[in-house]
């Protein structure tokens, strides 16, 4: 006989091991940077631009907002990247036994995010 | 008879492929931009403008670049095709996803190139 199933998932009552945070983290940071693209490249241009412009652009950065933006799209890359890697070196078949799987999760969450915050508050 | 869904173009292994050697494109990028800030020592607006007017800079800029956009069709078109089950609904997904990429690519262009 076929056994119950529930019919919905019940999101909040998921208990995500860490790599499994780890995971559909790195789904919300590529999201994130998806829709961020333009602003991005925005950016890049700003940065590039005449020395007139430059100062308005370095204006616009320095508003909070923009930086709190910034900070979100850098943790985005920066962890996207770290379990990315995490990723490609599973592909290979390196690092699947559980014990060294958590610890390069638990890596991953702990580099991007010291990384963001050091590199947010050198530049506030 | 073999059921067909309409997931739109190709997917499988090649884009499987394809998501790697561009993720680690941007990797070797990433690494590079780094390098040079760090050497720059925070990369002053002259050394910064100094590197991107180089050509080979911006030929290497370009390739990853597009390599990203790549990476994240593949990417962002997994997701809807994880979540939206209403073909309708899905293709129209992956066409947004398909003219914001290829806006961001002209843009993109304008940006590296339009710098003498
Ligand atoms: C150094 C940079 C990057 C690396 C190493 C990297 C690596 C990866 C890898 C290995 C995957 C496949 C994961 C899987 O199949 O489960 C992936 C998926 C993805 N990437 Fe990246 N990526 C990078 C940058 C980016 C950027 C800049 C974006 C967005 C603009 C992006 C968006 C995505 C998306 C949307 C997915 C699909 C996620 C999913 O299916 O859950 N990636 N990335």
């Amino acid at each position: 006989m076929q056994k119950a199933r529930p019919k919905h998932l019940a999101l909040w009552q998921i208990r995500l091991p860490l790599p499994g945070i780890v995971s559909i983290l790195h789904r919300i940071s590529g999201a994130l940077m998806f829709a961020a693209i333009p602003f991005m490249l925005y950016a890049l241009e700003g940065t590039l631009s005449s020395a007139e412009r430059f100062a308005a652009f370095k204006e616009c950065i320095a508003h909070p907002v923009t930086k709190l933006f910034l900070l979100a799209v850098l943790w985005a890359y920066l962890h996207h990247a770290c379990a990315g890697t995490r990723f490609l070196f599973l592909d290979i078949h390196k690092g699947t036994d559980l014990k060294t799987a958590r610890v390069t999760a638990y890596i991953v969450l702990a580099v991007s995010l010291s990384l963001t915050a050091i590199i947010g508050a050198l530049t506030w | 008879m073999v059921k067909r869904h309409v997931v739109g173009a190709h997917y499988g292994l090649r884009d499987w492929l394809v998501q790697r050697v561009t993720a680690v494109i941007m990797l070797v990028y990433t690494l590079g931009v780094v390098a040079f800030i760090l050497c720059a020592n925070g990369a002053s607006y002259e050394a910064w403008q100094e590197l991107f007017a180089c050509t080979w800079v911006k030929v290497v800029t370009t390739i990853s670049i597009t390599a990203l956009l790549w990476h994240a069709w593949v990417g962002v078109r997994d997701i809807w095709m994880d979540y939206i089950q209403h073909v309708g609904v899905r293709l129209t997904m992956h066409v947004l996803t398909l003219l914001w990429l290829i806006g961001s690519l002209i843009y993109m262009v304008k940006v590296v190139w339009g710098v003498a």
